[in-house]
This record gives structure tokens, C-alpha cells and sequence, in this order.
């Protein structure tokens, strides 16, 4: 084991058990690792929003050679420089527009002028309804109708399957019942009402599946932070 | 009955820190045992083996990345196995990431399953990491119709026309499979709504135990199969080792976090425990209940 993976082997149990002792009581050692974690994250995001967005999307396209300047080789700095060159003027010269969106922005900061971020706010909201509308309508609305559109009796070569019956009644009635739970311009009496108890139920069953399935993700992460401490434990003490 | 009931007092203000004490016992204890139970593919996840397995060799398939360090426990094993499983199968995989994070991860199983267990394999002809590229659905979108419009290069700078494997694949309709090991938002919900229902492209993959409920309803019809949490994983992982019995041999190199039929032992024991005391809690709360109806009547 190197000096290197030692240290970070070393740091991370260290800033593990500092984690854990939270669950204690709260105390300086915890607040360190948290107030640590933050900031790392912070300026880890920083710098992957500058060189995976800003250069490669805007100042390379403004200015070819930078982006050249950043490869790791001769041949690979040419192929970007002339890739980039050849692309239309107009197109290169397109990308001042989020550049000068994302400087108004920042004008929020200022204490005059807050309204001009209200532009490229309308511009990704505008940008993000539009490309998610007909996904979600097409793969949510849709296709989950289509989906839910199922033979209440299943028959396959002339024989009865009571299994896959059973489970396509328990999908209807599970959506249909639902639905109606949320259906507020009836009131819940009658056989409506009782439906929508039903739904209630039904959306009990699903959250307490949620809530199993959040339990089993938890545990599993505390399962690789004790895989990771029994890892420290056995070589970070060694020789 | 007036013990009982101080007992079921106790239970209810009982300290949050001797539930973690055992939570850590009961995972700790059966980790050091080496405590295993037998894990059976379910339909949901044999779907996505049957799948690797059934389509013909030099498939190519593409292999997203989408999740972080803080998740690798759930999501590593599942990309280990469905890699492990298309190198197996001489399939063609194509990786990518839609979270930067997620590259890195991608690279890392490269090392683990296609360096060591597959050294005959070979960069730029059965396998290659395109990398990271910002814009989450909207790099879905776009590599839909033109994937060496986004990607001119792989993650290591090298022009991507100059790789056998990518010739002819010019977008995601080349693909025969997507596999997505994902753990959030982009993640394998973008891939059947940008990829797999545009283009009715095969999609499948696996997601953190949290996500796996948002899942579900796009399976079998929108989405193949689905591995939800360290249980998805395992199931892949044990049902990789029944048809491929060599696959133990990696399975007992891997690191701690890697084996997931290993780790469904402490969390069984875990599961156990957190149920133990939601029964206990509830039947204190009934009975405490019961003993403030009577007190009342009295």
C-alpha cells in the first residue's frame, strides 16, 4: 500500500467515526467532518460545472485554441482546435447568448437591476417544460394508461392462470381506487367513498413498501461504511 | 398487569442510541460471521439476465453510470454483475455517464471486472468509456439522433471514429440494449423517457433501494427489468454464479461492498431487528392506549 492510499484510507475512517459519533450526541468532531464535507462538495461541483460545461460548451467554442491548450496530447489538441474551427461562425458565435443569460443571472446579487434574472429564469423554465412535456406525457400519461389496460381474466393456450388475474385485479382496482381517493369534486359517500377507503389502503401498501425499500437503502450504506471501517482496521494498522 | 404495562412504557421512551447500538451489533456481528442466506432471482431482475443472455455475441450494449461514491454500496455490485455478465457474453459495452461522478465509478469497474478477469479483452474493440458530458436528459435527447455529435472523443481524448466498435453506431437506435446502474435524477427513469419509449430501445438497469418504488410502474412494459437496492444486486449476482460457476472466483476476490449476496446477510439481520421494534412499539402504543381508556373510566 502506498503512502497516498494509506493517508486517504486513514482520513476516511477517521472522518467516518467522526460521522458516527453523531449518533451520540452532537459534538465538534461531527460539526468538522460536516462543515469538511460541505465544503469539499461545494468546490467539487464548482470546479466540475467549469471544466465539464464552461470550457468544453462555452469558452471553447468562443475561442478554439483554449480548449486545445487542455488536452493531453499534440494530435488530440488538433483534431479539438479544427473539430471546433470548422464549425459555422454563427453556431460558435450562438453560445454569447447563455453567456450573456448567465451573466444576468448573477445580476440577483446585485442590489439593482434583480428583474433582468427573471429573463434567463423564463428561458430554462420555458427550455425544461418544453422538452419534458411530450417525454412525461408520452411515457407517464400515456403508456402508463396503456399499461394499465390489462384482461381482468388471464387465459393463456385455454387455460385459466389465477395467479397473473389476481395481480392484474389488484393493479386495477389499486389505480382506479387511487385515482379516486385523489377525485375531490365528489363527495367520499357511498360506494365512491367507500373507493376511495380502498385507496386510502392502497396508498398505505405503497409507502409502507417506500419506507421498507428506504430502510434496506440505509442499512445497505451502513454496510459499506462497516465494510470500509473493517478494510481500515485491517490494513491502516498494519506494518 | 402493572409491570407489563411499565415495561411497555419503557419500551416507548426507550434511548434512539440503544436502537443504533443494535442496528451497528447486527450488522457488525453477522459481517464478522460471515453469515450468508440463499438469494433466488426474482422475475423483475431474471428478466435482465435472460436478456444479456439471449441476445447473440458482439452485441453492443450501453452501460450508464449514473450515480456517486455515496451510493456505491448499492450500486457497484449491480454494475460489476451486468458488465461482468456482457463481457461474459462477448458483448460489445459502451459506457457513459450522465452524472460527472459517474465516470469515475464506470472506470473503476473497468479495473475490476475487465482488467483482472477479462485481460484479453480489448479497449476500443469490445469495450470504451466515453465519459462524462453535462445536460442530463437533454444529453439523452441528443445523442437519441447524434451520439458522435456530442462524443467526437471517448473520455481519454481519442477521436471516437478511430474505435472498431463504434463504427455504425451513430446514435442510441444502434444499441441493442441500455442498462442503466443508476441512483437518482438523471438516471434510469430519463433513459426510458428520452430513450427506451422514443425509440423502442430494450431498456433495463438497477437503482438505489429509494428510487426502486418510482421504478415499478414502468415494468415489464416501458422498462425490462429492474434490480432495486443491494437485494436487485445480489439476485443478479446469484444468478450470474448459477449459469457461470467461475463467477464465485470473482465474487470472493471482490472487496467488501462488491458482494452483494454477501452483504443481504446483515441486512436480513438489520431488517429483523428495525421489525422486531416496530412490532414492540406498536404493541406498547396499543397498550398504552388501552391503560389510558381505563384510567379515564375510572
Amino acid at each position: 500500500m502506498t503512502f497516498s492510499e494509506y493517508f486517504v484510507l486513514w482520513v476516511g475512517g477517521l472522518l467516518t467515526l467522526m460521522i458516527f459519533s453523531f449518533l451520540y450526541r452532537d459534538n465538534p468532531l461531527y460539526k468538522f467532518a460536516e462543515h469538511l464535507f460541505v465544503g469539499v462538495s461545494a468546490a467539487y461541483w464548482m470546479v466540475v460545472a467549469f471544466w465539464t460545461t464552461l470550457i468544453p460548451n462555452l469558452f471553447g467554442y468562443l475561442y478554439p485554441p483554449l480548449l486545445g491548450a487542455f488536452t493531453s496530447s499534440p494530435e488530440e489538441a488538433k483534431m479539438v482546435i479544427d473539430n471546433l474551427t470548422n464549425i459555422h461562425w454563427y453556431e460558435r458565435w450562438l453560445r454569447l447568448v447563455p453567456l450573456v443569460f448567465g451573466l444576468m443571472m448573477l445580476t440577483r446579487l446585485l442590489p439593482k437591476g434583480q428583474w433582468l434574472a427573471r429573463w434567463p429564469m423564463a428561458f430554462i423554465i420555458g427550455f425544461a417544460a418544453g422538452t419534458n412535456l411530450t417525454r412525461y406525457l408520452q411515457s407517464d400519461f400515456i403508456a402508463q394508461i396503456k399499461s394499465t389496460l390489462i384482461p381482468l381474466i388471464v387465459v393463456v393456450d385455454g387455460s385459466f392462470l389465477l395467479g397473473p388475474t389476481i395481480t392484474n385485479w389488484v393493479i386495477v382496482f389499486g389505480v382506479i381506487s387511487a385515482l379516486i381517493y385523489f377525485f375531490f369534486s365528489k363527495e367520499h359517500k357511498g360506494w365512491f367513498g367507500g373507493t376511495a377507503r380502498g385507496g386510502i389502503w392502497v396508498l398505505m401498501v405503497a409507502f409502507g413498501a417506500a419506507f421498507g425499500y428506504t430502510v434496506m437503502a440505509r442499512i445497505s450504506l451502513l454496510i459499506g461504511r462497516m465494510s470500509f471501517l473493517g478494510e481500515w482496521i485491517s490494513n491502516g494498522f498494519g506494518a | 398487569m402493572e409491570q407489563e404495562i411499565t415495561f411497555m412504557e419503557k419500551m416507548l421512551k426507550i434511548d434512539r442510541r440503544i436502537i443504533f447500538a443494535l442496528i451497528a451489533l447486527a450488522v457488525i456481528i453477522p459481517m464478522m460471521m460471515n453469515l450468508q442466506f440463499p438469494v433466488r432471482p426474482s422475475p423483475i431482475v431474471k428478466t435482465i439476465f435472460e436478456k444479456v443472455e439471449s441476445l447473440p455475441d458482439g452485441s453492443i450494449v450501453l452501460m450508464s453510470f449514473d450515480f456517486g461514491p455515496s451510493t456505491v454500496p448499492e450500486n457497484e455490485p449491480m454494475g460489476d454483475a451486468l458488465l461482468y455478465h456482457c463481457m461474459l457474453k462477448n458483448h460489445k459495452v459502451c459506457m457513459m455517464a450522465l452524472w460527472p461522478t459517474g465516470e469515475a465509478e464506470g472506470q473503476k469497474a473497468i479495473t475490476r471486472v475487465i482488467t483482472s478477469e477479462f485481460p484479453n479483452k480489448k479497449y476500443g474493440e469490445d469495450y470504451i468509456m466515453l465519459g462524462f458530458k453535462a445536460g442530463n436528459q437533454g444529453l439523452i435527447n441528443a445523442i437519441f439522433t447524434d451520439l458522435k455529435g456530442m462524443y467526437t472523443t471517448d473520455a481519454n481524448g481519442v477521436d471516437i471514429n478511430s474505435f472498431p466498435m463504434m463504427t455504425g453506431v451513430d446514435n442510441l437506435k444502434a444499441f441493442d440494449l441500455i442498462l442503466g446502474v443508476c441512483s437518482g435524477k438523471p438516471g434510469l427513469k430519463e433513459w426510458v423517457q428520452f430513450a427506451g419509449d422514443r425509440g423502442d430501445i430494450p431498456v433495463a438497469g438497477g437503482v438505489t433501494a429509494v428510487e426502486a418504488p418510482l421504478l415499478y410502474p414502468y415494468y415489464p412494459k416501458q422498462l425490462l427489468g429492474l434490480m432495486g437496492g443491494l437485494q436487485g444486486a445480489a439476485e443478479l449476482q446469484a444468478a450470474v454464479f448459477d449459469k457461470y460457476p467461475q463467477y464465485e472466483k470473482y465474487l470472493i476476490n471482490c472487496s467488501g461492498a462488491t458482494n452483494a449476496v454477501r452483504n443481504m446477510g446483515p441486512q436480513t439481520v438489520a431488517h429483523l431487528v428495525i421489525i422486531f421494534f416496530v412490532v414492540v412499539g406498536n404493541i406498547a402504543f396499543f397498550a398504552q392506549q388501552r391503560r389510558n381508556k381505563r384510567s379515564r373510566m375510572e
